[in-house]
């Protein structure tokens, strides 16, 4: 399975993946595109990602969390150009009860932004563009 | 008779693949490089290597690597051939 797309995410398709009859509760996280950023606003931005690692530790965090929780999980994050209001990443975690569903949900939303080589360049109204750290709030802290 | 290149007096050397992305390809102008480094090597000393190229002061001295796709520490080994990657902050999600 591929977990980075160029294309919109389409998270019915993306449910029908871990959907079955014994998976009674479904969680889903979407990590939308916001209009501001440090009180700047933003008009669009550009995701990139070191595309064979950032596969591979997808695959390693979708394992893990199938391996803690009994959750069937699907994953994607979109890459490229996008606009205000897209969806950026989408989180599907299917089991039998909600109590894994949203942990395992949780836990791979979490992971994916400590651990997933993907970055995003944001512009402005003002026609700047901004490599985006979200360390350097905790240095200027 | 000794390959050409291959002196026995020729102290090991190791060869690496060196990718970098966003804010950090920005800085050192490229966003990938051949480096051959004295052996035995580790990411620290790769990393030190870069923050001497032009632009190169910009990386922290300690920054999110990664060897052969997956997440590597500072005093890890880099073999020949390898892949090393300096990963910037990430934004994902």
């Amino acid at each position: 399975m591929s977990f980075l797309t160029i294309r919109p995410i389409e998270l019915a398709a993306l449910v029908s993946t871990v959907q079955s009859p014994e998976r009674g509760g479904i969680a889903v996280f979407l990590g939308l595109v916001r209009n501001h950023h440090d009180g700047r606003a933003v008009v669009r931005l550009d995701y990139s990602a070191y595309g064979p690692m950032a596969e591979a530790e997808c695959g390693r965090i979708v394992a893990e969390a199938g391996s803690r929780w009994d959750a069937a999980i699907a994953l994607e994050h979109r890459i490229g150009p996008l606009s205000v209001g897209d969806t950026a990443v989408a989180i599907v975690a299917a089991s039998a009860h909600r109590e894994a569903a949203f942990a395992a949900c949780r836990f791979v939303i979490d992971e994916v932004k400590r651990r997933v080589p993907i970055w995003k360049r944001e512009h402005y109204a003002d026609g700047t563009r901004v490599w985006v750290d979200p360390t350097a709030k905790l240095q200027h802290a | 008779m000794i390959p050409f290149g291959m002196s026995a007096a020729a102290p090991p050397t190791v060869s690496v693949h060196v990718v970098l992305f966003a804010s950090y390809a920005d800085s050192l102008g490229v966003d990938a490089l051949e480096l051959t480094l004295p052996a035995p090597t580790t990411i620290s000393a790769i990393v030190e290597h870069l923050r001497t190229l032009p632009g190169g002061s910009r990386l922290p001295p300690k920054p999110m690597c990664a060897l052969n796709l997956a997440h590597a520490q500072p005093h890890d080994p880099v073999a020949e051939g390898d892949e090393v990657a300096i990963l910037p902050p990430l934004a994902g999600g």
